[in-house]
């Protein structure tokens, strides 16, 4: 189906039916029970998932394929949700318009960015793609963003926000009652969200969630097809050996750019999906220890796998925001059953990995992936899937082969 | 590679797919049927307390947690009441919130507008927070607010000094009172005057983001109102860490005064590299060198050491007042932590008193009579005298503190003195000033 072969289908068909019923797998746990601390059905973290997915599906198309470690694409995600929320400043408040600027502004700028970086690969080009965004972070967060000036566009350190007195030429500039309006798709607002009750247990299905989720399904279907082609094999081809191919005679820079431009766009996608969930863009989404998150989410996952990238920023988003909720307040909660001294000692060994110190958590994960395995979460879940397939074969082989020698 | 041979059964099929997922979402259109977000309807109510934990200004968001969970303690009739015995208004109980038990919920702010979003968010999506409090940045007070008009909450702001946040970035569902630039310029001029004369000339160096712009437009209007010629203003990265090439220039300027419109880490590097320019021991222009600091905090005065001694500034509350709020408060923070409260976390307290009283007062959780009760308030007793919540742009007004800091601390936490207390007159303004022209605050917002 789609033009794909059978396992990718049925790969974009486990990612579809998992997304799609994703407020009910992220909420196991019923609300009132200790445990619905890790319950992370609710609107704002799935669009995260989702949202941080393409942008870490768009990086692993550079990254994965060409081999060429972006340390600067969080610059993208800026510029896109900069684009979007301007569109929603000026035009309206349909999230189409927003989101299509902003993949082309930030294509635009993918494409001077990459075609200086380009042209050293390596560490250069590394260092080269981290100048540049930091240079977009701090014009973003000072040169054009005094508020004093006539050329605000980014609005500094608070971030561009929507405001009561913008024009929105083909929507209004406040509503009946005096509030500014909502996001929306053709009048389906993206903060609606319906709540349903099953027993102790509580679903939130949120409009922005199911429109950033098919978009994200888009997304993977499209890498699928750039991963499939003549071109993602070129791409491949430029990882493995790009002096041999110089050497055959072909040209390698435009099939790099192409993907450097694919993957800038798939960034600004990213960044003006956030924006229309919440239209506010600050200029931190493009500091570097942004761009770095989605180098961690992408080989977290396993680099030039399909599915991993996706994984990866899902594990990173969740231990954001759920260990980071865990205060001591809900450790001594948990453990109260245990007599006083000891409660108070197994607080203080897990303090310093809950609450603000996930980021050491998520360290020691990140740790652990990388030395155990290496090809991340996707090489851990295939070794289980090999795992059972040889005990299931072993199992055959004992019945059926016993008497046969070798 | 690509195998695209479209059939006619393919295309149904693809066809079918994508149409039952654009139809999928418009199911969940319909509204709920609570009044407003988060309605309580068990026998609990959750606040949130949104405070950076990490980054900058860590410090701050520690205290001001402390502070939070002691008047949660109050609220709930545990400990001794603090300033629930003190406070004008006698509606709260102390059996939590309209008879609800007051838990609470936290987060990091991280100090980034975005970090400060998604926490706040999860805390009104997933914990169903009914109001926000805390904040030690003003760029993240900003963003939060926002996001609360959106969501139909309240924000009660914690320590944000910027203009702008109730200024050009207000809103009906947010409330400060924490006081901001223009009130540090007003009630310090005329104390600026008084100890250095006239005839000064000021050299700003400013934290480059919205209270650093805010802060040095402020203080560069009401000095030259005054007298005082301003030589040059020059910008910072909030980042930097070293300031002694921007301290340098500033000798050979002809300035007298340096004016630091810095704050938390940033005022203590830069003070510190003034100090070791040894600039308060030059004279310039016949006249003493002096330098000058817009808006104190104690974490700060306890970071700069020495060094702030005889240094001048501003701040919103300090914990050596002697009105019975503050005695109350100070007793029962220091009773439970151990040491005075800074006046960052004496803010988060005072507003979330308030927040339970405007409730108890209007009857509801709803963030519209709760905004109607805070409007036009006048209250008494949380520390900081008579005070008001001007209901044109939800500001309060208040005495100003001028202090210095301590020529002789006998306490490591005595390091500020109190110089004078700026009365609430002399530091009010016009709701239509220039300097906080250009925002609206809408209307409240009870979401859902």
């Amino acid at each position: 189906m789609f033009g794909l072969d059978k396992k990718d289908t049925s790969l974009l068909m486990i990612v579809a039916v998992l997304t799609m019923f994703a407020p009910f797998i992220l909420n196991p746990f019923p609300t009132d029970s200790g445990l619905a601390q890790f319950n992370a059905g609710y609107p704002d973290l799935m669009q995260r998932f989702v949202i941080f997915g393409i942008f870490a599906i768009g990086f692993n198309i550079l990254f994965g394929l060409t081999g060429y470690l972006s340390f600067g694409h969080a610059a993208f995600l800026g510029i896109g949700s900069y684009s979007a929320v301007w569109m929603f400043k000026l035009l309206s408040m349909n999230i189409i318009p927003a989101i299509i600027l902003s993949v082309i502004v930030s294509g635009l700028f993918a494409v001077v960015i990459g075609y200086v970086s380009l042209r050293r690969s390596g560490i250069y080009f590394s260092i080269l793609t981290l100048a540049f965004a930091q240079m977009c972070y701090n014009m973003a967060y000072s040169v054009l963003g005094n508020p004093a000036s006539s050329y605000n566009l980014t609005n500094g350190e608070t971030g561009l926000q929507l405001l009561l007195d913008d024009p929105r030429v083909l929507g209004v500039s406040a509503t009946a009652d005096g509030s500014i309006p909502v996001t929306n798709l053709f009048g389906l607002e993206m903060r609606g969200s319906e709540t349903i009750e099953m027993g102790a247990w509580s679903f939130s299905f949120s409009a922005g969630y199911y429109v950033s989720a098919i978009i994200m399904l888009l997304s993977f279907y499209i890498a699928i097809r750039v991963f499939r082609s003549p071109f993602g094999m070129m791409l491949r081809a430029v990882k493995c050996n790009q002096n041999r191919m110089n050497f055959t005679g072909l040209s390698t820079r435009p099939y790099t750019l192409a993907a450097f431009v694919i993957s800038g766009m798939y960034a600004g996608l990213a960044g003006g999906l956030m924006a229309c969930m919440d239209p506010l863009a600050g200029a931190e989404r493009m500091q570097w220890t942004a761009s770095g998150e989605v180098v961690l989410m992408t080989i977290l996952g396993g680099a030039g796998t399909l599915i991993g990238p996706v994984l990866g920023a899902g594990a990173i988003k969740y231990m954001e925001n759920i260990f980071s909720k865990i205060n001591d307040t809900v450790l001594h909660g948990w453990f109260s059953f245990l007599p006083d001294g000891l409660e108070d000692f197994v607080v203080f060994v897990i303090h310093p990995f809950v609450g603000k110190g996930w980021h050491l958590t998520l360290g020691l994960v990140f740790m652990a992936v990388v030395i155990f395995l290496p090809g991340g979460l996707v090489e851990g879940g295939q070794r289980i899937m090999n795992l059972i397939k040889r005990r299931k074969k072993s199992d055959d082989d004992a019945a059926e082969t016993q008497p046969a020698a070798e | 590679m690509s195998n695209s041979n479209m059939t006619r059964r393919g295309m149904l099929k693809t066809g079918a797919v994508a149409g039952a997922g654009v139809a999928l979402p418009t199911i969940f259109t319909a509204s709920s049927a609570a009044a407003y977000t988060n309605e309580p309807t068990g026998s609990t109510v959750t606040l949130g307390f949104n405070v950076p934990q990490t980054g900058p200004y860590a410090d701050e968001g520690a205290d001001e947690l402390l502070a939070q969970k002691l008047a949660v303690e109050h609220l709930n009739g545990e400990g001794d009441g603090g300033c629930l015995n003190t406070f004008s208004s006698k509606a709260l109980k102390g059996n939590g919130i309209l008879g609800k038990k007051v838990e609470f919920v936290t987060g990091d702010t991280q100090t980034k507008s975005d970090a400060a979003r998604a926490s706040a968010k999860s805390m009104i999506e997933k914990d169903g927070a009914v109001m926000i409090n805390g904040g030690s940045s003003s760029g993240v007070a900003v963003a939060v607010q926002g996001l609360c008009q959106e969501a139909g909450v309240i924000f009660m702001a914690g320590l944000t000094h910027a203009n702008d946040t109730t200024g050009k970035d207000k809103k009906a569902n947010g409330f400060r009172h924490f006081f901001n630039a223009y009130m540090s310029g007003a009630a310090l001029a005329p104390v600026l005057a008084a100890e250095m004369g006239k005839d000064r000339r000021a050299y700003h160096l400013t934290a480059d983001y919205n209270w650093g712009w805010t802060q040095e437009e402020s203080i560069v209007a009401s000095t030259e109102a005054m007298g005082w010629e301003t030589v040059n203003t020059v910008r910072t990265p909030l980042a930097a860490t070293d300031f002694s090439s921007y301290i340098a220039p500033v000798l050979n300027s002809g300035a007298d005064v340096l004016v630091l419109n810095h704050y938390g880490g940033n005022m203590v590097n830069s003070l510190t590299n003034a100090i070791q320019f040894d600039l308060l021991a030059k004279v310039a222009n016949g006249k003493d060198f002096k330098i000058v600091v817009p808006l104190y905090s104690e974490l700060m005065a306890t970071g700069a050491g020495e060094n702030i001694k005889g240094v001048l500034g501003s701040m919103n509350w300090n914990w050596q007042l002697t009105d019975d709020g503050t005695k109350a408060f100070v007793k029962s923070f220091g009773e439970k932590y151990g040491k005075p409260p800074s006046n960052s976390a004496q803010t988060c307290y005072a507003q979330t008193l308030l927040y339970a009283d405007a409730c108890e007062r209007a009857g509801t959780f709803n963030p519209c009579g709760v905004v109607e009760a805070l409007e036009g308030f006048e209250f008494d007793g949380l520390g900081n005298g008579p005070t008001l919540y001007r209901a044109e742009d939800h500001q309060c007004f208040k005495d100003v503190l001028v202090v210095r800091g301590n020529m002789n601390p006998t306490s490591p936490y005595d390091t500020l003195e109190i110089v004078e207390k700026t009365p609430v007159e002399q530091v009010t303004y016009a709701p239509d000033h220039p300097m906080f022209a250009g925002g609206a605050l809408g209307s409240c917002n009870p979401g859902a």
